[in-house]
């Protein structure tokens, strides 16, 4: 269906891809996983239009193609699905389906059309979404859909989707399998871009591997396991578990009480919980993007104001002794590792290492009682670089310039350094590679085996199930399940998450169990 | 690793030198072609703008008398940039200040003149910064923005100054609104005559004390901005005020700091214009000053020696220019402004227009050398 021979691209110095050939089968759903910056974004931006190839040619159904554009991409019947929805929220689904192909002065006959094709989409692909219900009122689930069906509608027989499941729980992901397989049966052809190898297994027929900018193995999915294309990712061994020894919580560091957090707008994001982090454990917090724990990790960290509710440090209310502000709480021993570190924990245009001092650039280590000694600094990042093996070691360049998993390293280096009591981290490996992901998971097994405590807020199950201790399920800004990681499963955890009381998912999860599960 | 990297480092240590060389001269071949136009011919024009410029000891002097100002607003609209805010008020801070330095000067006949130079470099600032607190407060407490609200403090500030300076400061029995002359024991000394007495001679011109305060402002704020803790919580506000916020840093009071270190440095223009050059305190001293330093902070990129040299550039300009429209008729006051704001234009509004061809031009060298 699609065959690439000899792709070569290079943004300056960066060889993005190099000699990348890739054969797709017509009626195949094909994977394909590397680890950030190996090449999969530039390959599928090529296949888009987005980029023009340096060398290579591109072949559609055995005619050789040139994509200059998106339209370009569509015409040869390519369509993508973008990790970050391109919709107009205020507008209504079929209005947003016509957007750009409205086809004539006038919008009706367009709408029209549209409409019918809408339906046509839904009952062949269990593709049903409410033509006229608005963008902004849909889930997450339902707004993918949307996007499966703009680009469907607009005659696409190949469908590029770059990490679909992100933002999905479980079912969600489960449901939108289901739609790639009917795609599938209706000879449609999947480009699947994921770096969850456990999606891979599951729903793919032929994985390809990239490593740095090369194709370094392409193989049908039943030949190959978790284990070996994570090595052939990586190119060596990596340990996808932790090894962690039971852990011996001790006395609580923080207790949050009825905790109420309302955001910019007045809307309540997280409604009244209340729970305890103990020295020598890890928590984590499970749940769908958007149901409050960004909310929650903020307002504990001092940067988003607390509605209502007590929050008690080691026995103490700190609200009578003082103000709640970041700067307050990191001289107590609270450290935080934002979940954007792009937004939070780094100032992306200055130096690496002016970015592993903010919030402790006022420490006396780095101040005279004018001058902020560089030299200090620069000494202080050095060491930093050999411990948690930043890489490049140059603290003058940009943060930018900085990889993901590098750039965590930078934030995790400067919050652990403090030896903090507690540890509030959000989404610790997002977008960051399996190399450095091995080492950001040990690092925090190690912080609870020191005695200190871990406040984990996760979307990825996978990484609270083998991390947390504890596991609180957080859905529509309040706490539904708490349960020791022993009593968690990732389908029980799934049925919460998406707003299942605890006792009912245990139930159902039982009922599974026991072979007689309800339709 | 591959051969494209020392071109690409190389092009990278030269581009913020390169780009605005290469941005004047095609500000520079515009303003050829619209001397063509005018019936001049323009080299002859180029060397007339800069023999009136550079052309003796006299010219450059007046240059550097130009660029002192420019030197304070741009350095007051560059420190604002850092912390993300738009000083476009530095105008009003300036004509503020001048107010506060009339005021001591007419009260302090009998000091010493250095005692008067300490006094006023005090009172210039404190009075610049007191102009530019108010925006920025309410930037910081209300959220008004400060582009808005400093644009109007600049009309406020002008509305001001006209009913003193008609009403309340005219010298009696006198028909022009400007005050009487300040006793000389108040007046910055001319750099002309400390040289003199030094035994150099480096011609008449107004340049002025004030020069040397520029210079010291700059490297001051150089030092504040890179080598401080609190130069630092500006700067990473200016980048990302949600990481700033995570940082422990308060944003209101980093507002109203930097703004405040702007208003003063703006206001120091009134210790070159009143104090060192007019001994009077007069409407429009500032003269456009304000407005003018927001294009040297911008070719300037906002760093106190590109600020230096871009100051340099648009004193040029304006002491260059007027002998230019002295010598050729044709070009007149206005047609210099109109070359001023070809450059701006080119250099400010057009800073990056340039870059991506020449990037690419670099960057394809070294593959042609491969194949």
């Amino acid at each position: 269906m699609i065959e690439l021979r000899g792709i070569d691209k290079a943004f300056g110095a960066v060889h993005a891809n190099r000699d990348v050939s890739l054969s797709v089968r017509a009626g195949s759903i094909h994977g394909i996983v590397g680890e950030n910056g190996a090449g999969k974004s530039t390959l599928m931006g090529i296949l888009y239009g987005y980029y023009r190839p340096d060398r290579g040619e591109i072949l559609v159904r055995g005619r050789a193609v040139v994509l200059r554009s998106a339209q370009d991409a569509l015409a040869a019947g390519i369509g993508m699905v973008h990790q970050h929805f391109m919709l107009v929220e205020p507008f209504t689904v079929l209005d947003n389906v016509v957007l750009g192909v409205e086809g004539g002065f006038r919008l009706g006959p367009g709408l029209a059309r549209a409409r019918a094709e809408l339906e046509r989409l839904g009952r062949a692909y269990h593709l049903e979404v409410d033509p006229d219900a608005r963008v902004m009122d849909l889930g997450v689930g339902q707004r993918q859909r949307v996007e499966i069906l703009k680009a469907l509608s607009r005659g696409a027989d190949v469908l590029i989707l770059d990490e679909p499941t992100a933002v999905l729980t479980p079912q969600e992901a489960d449901h939108l399998f289901q739609i790639l397989r009917a795609l599938r049966s209706q000879g449609k052809t999947v480009l699947l871009i994921t770096h969850k190898l456990r999606e891979i297994a599951e729903v793919t027929d032929v994985v390809t591997v990239m490593r740095a900018g090369r194709v370094v193995a392409t193989q049908p999915t039943v030949e190959t396991t978790p284990e070996r294309l994570a090595e052939l990712m990586v190119g060596r061994t990596v340990a996808l578990r932790v090894d962690m020894t039971p852990s011996h919580p001790a006395e609580p560091v923080l207790e949050v009480a009825d905790l109420v957090v309302t955001d910019g707008l007045g809307v309540e994001r997280v409604k009244g919980v209340s729970f305890a982090v103990r020295a020598g454990e890890i928590v984590g917090i499970a749940g769908v993007a958007g149901n409050g724990q960004s909310e929650l990790l903020e307002a504990l960290a001092g940067i988003r104001p607390v509605t209502s509710g007590r929050v008690r440090w080691k026995g103490r209310d700190l609200a009578e002794t003082g103000p709640r502000t970041p700067r307050r709480w990191r001289r107590l021993g609270l450290s935080h590792v934002p979940e954007d570190r792009h937004r939070l924990g780094l100032v992306l245009p200055l130096s690496g290492q002016e970015s592993a001092i903010l919030g402790y650039h006022g420490d006396p280590a780095y101040n005279g009682p004018v001058r902020l000694h560089w030299a200090a600094v620069a000494a202080a990042w050095r060491r930093q670089v050999a411990e948690y093996d930043i890489r490049p070691g140059d603290g003058r360049l940009p943060t930018s310039a900085f990889s993901g998993g590098n750039q965590q390293k930078i934030v995790l280096a400067r919050e652990l350094d403090r030896h903090p009591d507690l540890l509030l981290i959000g989404q610790p490996t997002r977008g960051v590679d399996i190399g450095a992901i091995e080492f950001i998971h040990r690092r925090l097994v190690a912080l609870r085996d020191a005695g200190k405590a871990v406040l984990l807020v996760s979307v990825e199950l996978d990484e609270i199930l083998s991390l947390a201790d504890r596991i609180l399920v957080m859905h529509d800004g309040r706490l539904v399940g708490d349960l020791p990681r022993a009593a968690a499963t990732e389908r029980a955890l799934g049925l919460m998450m998406a707003g299942l009381p605890e006792p009912s998912a245990r139930a159902v999860h039982a009922a599974a169990l026991a072979g007689t599960e309800p339709a | 690793m591959s051969p494209a990297w020392p071109t690409r480092a190389r092009w990278r240590q030269l581009a913020p030198a390169l780009l605005p060389a290469l941005n004047l001269t095609l500000a520079l071949a515009l303003s050829a072609v619209v001397i063509l136009v005018v019936g001049e011919h323009p080299l002859r024009a180029l060397r007339l703008l800069a023999t009136g410029a550079f052309g003796s000891a006299e010219a450059l002097g007046y240059t550097l008398y130009y660029a002192t100002n420019f030197v304070f607003t741009g350095l007051a609209v560059a420190v604002a940039f850092h912390a993300g805010l738009f000083n476009i008020g530095a105008e009003g801070q300036a004509s503020i200040a001048g107010l506060g330095v009339a005021l001591l000067c007419l009260g302090a006949g009998g000091w010493p003149t250095p005692l008067v130079v300490v006094a006023a470099i005090l009172v210039a600032g404190a009075f610049g910064a007191g102009w530019a607190f108010v925006p920025a407060w309410l930037q910081a407490r209300r959220g008004s923005h400060v582009v808005i609200t400093t644009i109007m403090f600049n009309f406020i500030a002008s509305a001001v100054m006209t009913h003193l300076l008609v009403n309340v400061l005219i010298k009696p029995g006198q028909q022009s609104p400007e005050t009487r002359e300040f006793d000389a024991n108040t007046w910055l000394p001319q750099l002309h005559e400390v040289a003199r007495g030094l035994g150099v001679d480096i011609g008449r011109s107004p340049l002025n004390l004030s020069a040397l305060v520029a210079l010291a402002a700059g490297a001051l704020v150089w030092c504040y901005l890179w080598h401080t803790r609190w130069g630092y919580e500006l700067r990473v506000l200016g980048h990302n005020e949600a990481a700033a916020v995570y940082g422990g840093i308060a944003p209101a009071r980093v507002v109203i700091v930097a703004m405040s270190i702007s208003g003063a440095l703006a206001g120091l223009v009134s210790l070159n214009e009143v104090m060192g050059v007019q001994h009077r305190l007069l409407m429009n001293f500032a003269g456009g000053a304000g407005y003018v330093g927001i294009a040297v902070a911008l070719m300037g990129r906002n760093h106190p020696a590109g600020i230096g040299l871009a100051a340099i550039l648009f004193g040029a300009l304006y002491q260059g220019g007027t002998e230019l429209s002295f010598d050729m008729p044709a070009l007149t006051r206005d047609m210099v402004v109109v070359i001023q704001g070809l450059i701006i234009l080119v250099c400010g509004a057009l800073e990056h227009a340039l870059r991506r061809p020449l990037e690419a031009l670099v960057g394809r060298a070294p593959a042609a050398e491969r194949a």
